[in-house]
């Protein structure tokens, strides 16, 4: 039986016939002074493979456990250790409470071919319990075997209590490895992950 | 017809309710393409008052030919022309080199248009090495409206042959009155060897 509305037919033979929603929600995890949060493909319900072809990562209240902890990702190409090369480039706009403001490239937070961790923000403060960081990452195509793996990050958060105000990151990089990229996994680069969340979505088509 | 269920309308006037905020529309996979053109009302392409806001998403695309630039040019006549809006925009990038030899964040006037109705740039210089690509969003507001001019605004990571990083991104307008209706993309020389393209509508 077809579903037809206005002259427009919903569904038929077995099938939606019109657009639908296609950012699916696939896995949540939640911070509770956790070393790491990692997104593993085939794990705890985790989807990370050619199911979708984009995958955006979404930071909710992030806070650290340590003073001025910076917040990273980094990933595993079919190896446990998270340590693919990346290449990758960062800049930031900033503005302080104390009306210093600018904006730059932040060379100390790029990477070239390196298997270190990538930050996606910059000093973080856990003093201030109202203090936090949100944002969001997109990882294209991790299961292609022909192309690198590009990402782009967007992680905006408030800045360390030493010079407290607001800093705005933006990452972009790419995984230099042809094999697939089936984990990610953020921490702070020192301490926990004291609170927060972050969503995994996958992008239809 | 619609169909009403405890009070909550589940579809009616031709629309599922609350399908989801972001619905694909359709995608166009490239094989050693000149083009690949989504015109509202052609191939089930939807480019019009439907949505107030499109994404175009790309993931690897990849040229035929060296030094490439990747863009896109647009159509106010279903894609009968595609050189007679023009276009404003403003571009700059972060870049990062794979021997740490350069970076820096910059405007790029190469990717700028100053009421041009040419190829709007999205990627600078992309070569055919067979690990190299570009991925990234165009997103394009209400571009039925017939009253404002139409806003654009890009975030494009893509491979360099230095080798390097280049994260674009875009902004601009279609400096018209007139609905577009057809955007079509291609590198400036050469094809699309490879890569595809989906567009969706946010609701």
């Amino acid at each position: 039986m077809a579903v037809i509305s206005n002259g427009t037919t919903l569904m038929d033979a077995g099938a939606i016939s019109i657009a639908v929603g296609s950012m699916t929600l696939i896995k949540t995890l939640t911070a509770s002074n956790s070393a790491t949060l990692s997104f593993v493909d085939g794990a705890s319900g985790v989807i990370l493979d050619n199911t979708y072809k984009t995958y955006i990562f979404k930071f909710h209240e992030i806070h650290p456990s340590s003073n001025d902890a910076e917040f990273t990702v980094n990933f595993r190409d079919g190896e446990t250790a998270y340590d693919a090369t990346k290449t990758t480039t960062a800049f930031r706009s900033y503005h302080f409470e104390g009306d210093d403001s600018g904006l730059g490239y932040q060379q100390s937070n790029d990477l070239a071919q390196s298997t270190a961790i990538q930050k996606i923000g910059q000093l973080q403060s856990a003093n201030d319990n109202d203090s936090c960081g949100g944002g969001e990452m997109k990882l294209y195509n991790p299961s292609n075997t022909t192309y690198v793996k590009h990402f782009q990050s967007r992680y905006s958060h408030h800045y360390t209590n030493s010079s407290p105000g607001q800093i705005d990151n933006f990452i972009s990089g790419y995984a230099n490895v042809t094999a697939a990229v089936d984990g990610v996994q953020f921490k702070f680069d020192s301490g926990n992950i004291s609170t927060g969340q972050i969503k995994l979505y996958g992008i239809g088509e | 017809m619609g169909l009403i269920s405890n009070a909550t309308t589940i579809f009616d006037a031709g629309v599922i309710n609350g399908a989801g905020a972001i619905s694909f529309i359709k995608k166009l996979t490239a094989s050693n393409s000149a083009t690949l053109t989504f015109i509202n009302g052609s191939s089930n392409v939807v480019l019009d008052g439907t949505y107030k806001e499109y994404l175009f998403s790309f993931k690897n695309i990849h040229p035929a030919g060296n030094a490439a630039d990747f863009g896109f040019v647009s159509s106010i006549n279903g894609g009968t022309n595609f050189d007679q809006v023009n276009i404003t925009s403003t571009c700059f990038v972060s870049y990062q080199t794979e021997g740490d030899n350069a970076r820096g964040i910059e405007y790029s006037a190469g990717g700028d248009l100053a009421q041009g109705t040419g190829q709007q740039r999205l990627s600078d210089n992309q070569d055919t090495d067979a690990d190299e690509c570009s991925n990234g969003f165009l997103t394009l507001i209400n571009p039925a409206s017939t009253v404002f001019n139409k806003q654009f605004y890009t975030n494009i990571s893509q491979n360099m042959d230095d080798p390097a990083l280049y994260h674009g991104f875009h902004s601009g307008y279609f400096n018209t009155g007139s609905a577009i209706n057809a955007i079509q993309f291609a590198f400036h020389s050469g094809n699309i060897a490879s890569g595809d393209i989906c567009l969706y509508g946010v609701g």
